[in-house]
C-alpha cells in the first residue's frame, strides 16, 4: 500500500443519456480514499460532463455537474480537457464549470483544476500513468 | 405522409443524426432528444448538415434534455423548435409514422 501509483480516470461520455459519466465520478471519489496520484481527462463527449448551467429538473434525473467542484477537496486537482474535443463541439473553456482547488503548498491559493491540452499533450500524459480506467 | 425522425444519440458518437438526415424526405420532422440533442448545438462539425435540414423541413429539440445539459438557447442552430414532452406526444400524432434512429 506504500507504493503510490498514477491513476487516470478517462471520461468520453455525455453525461445522462447513459450511466457512464455518474459512475466514472463515483469511483473517482471512492478511489479518492487511497492516496493515489489521481487525475481525469475530458475527451470526446465526455467534455460535455462539467458543461456548467446543467437544469435537469425536467428530466426527472439527479444533477450531479455540481459534484466535480467538490473534487478538489478530496485532492483531486488535475482535470485534463482535451482542447479539439472542446472545437469539435463549438465549445470553449467559458462554457465548462470554472472548477477550482485550494493549493496547500502554496499558501491554500485558490487555482483553476482544468487543465487544456492538445490531443498530442493528452495523449503523453496517458503514457505516463499506471493504470487507465475509462469510463 | 409525413414521418417523424427522432434521435437520441449523440451525433460525435454515433452516425444515427447524419445517417438520418441522409434519409429525410419531404414534409419531415425531426426530434432531437436525450444525447440527441448535441446535434442541435451551434459550430459544431455536424452543424452544417442540420441546419440544412431547417432550411427544407422542420427540426424540433426537446427543450427538457437540452437543458439538463447545460445547453441554452443561444448555442443552438437558428430555426430549430423547442418542444416539451406534451410537444412530442402532439408531434407523434399528427405524422403518420416515428421512425426512431438508435
Amino acid at each position: 500500500m506504500s507504493e503510490i501509483k498514477k491513476f487516470m480516470y478517462v471520461n468520453r461520455k455525455a453525461p445522462y443519456g447513459t450511466v457512464y459519466a455518474l459512475e466514472s465520478l463515483e469511483v473517482v471519489l471512492i478511489g479518492a480514499a487511497f492516496d493515489q496520484d489521481v487525475s481525469l481527462a475530458f475527451l470526446d463527449d465526455g467534455v460535455f460532463q462539467i458543461m456548467k448551467g446543467q437544469d435537469t429538473q425536467g428530466v426527472g434525473m439527479k444533477n450531479f455537474s455540481p459534484t466535480y467542484s467538490a473534487l478538489g477537496d478530496y485532492d483531486v486537482t488535475k482535470l485534463y480537457v482535451e482542447r479539439e474535443s472542446l472545437e469539435e463541439r463549438g465549445l470553449t473553456l467559458d462554457d465548462l464549470l470554472p472548477l477550482k482547488y485550494e493549493d496547500e503548498d502554496d499558501d491554500w491559493a485558490e487555482k483553476d483544476s482544468i487543465k487544456l491540452v492538445s490531443r498530442e499533450e493528452l495523449a503523453g500524459l496517458m503514457e505516463d500513468q499506471d493504470v487507465l480506467l475509462n469510463f | 405522409m409525413a414521418t417523424l425522425h427522432t434521435v437520441n444519440k449523440s451525433p460525435f458518437e454515433k452516425n444515427s443524426l447524419a445517417s438520418c438526415l441522409s434519409h429525410l424526405q419531404s414534409g419531415y420532422a425531426v426530434l432531437l432528444f436525450e444525447d440527441g440533442v448535441y446535434g442541435a448545438l451551434r459550430g459544431t462539425t455536424i452543424a452544417t448538415r442540420v441546419e440544412d435540414a431547417v432550411k427544407s423541413g422542420r427540426v424540433y429539440v426537446l427543450g427538457e434534455d437540452f437543458k439538463a445539459r447545460g445547453l441554452d438557447e443561444g448555442k443552438m442552430i437558428e430555426g430549430i423548435n423547442v418542444v416539451d414532452y406534451a410537444g412530442f406526444v402532439d408531434l407523434a400524432t399528427e405524422c403518420d409514422r416515428v421512425q426512431s434512429w438508435l
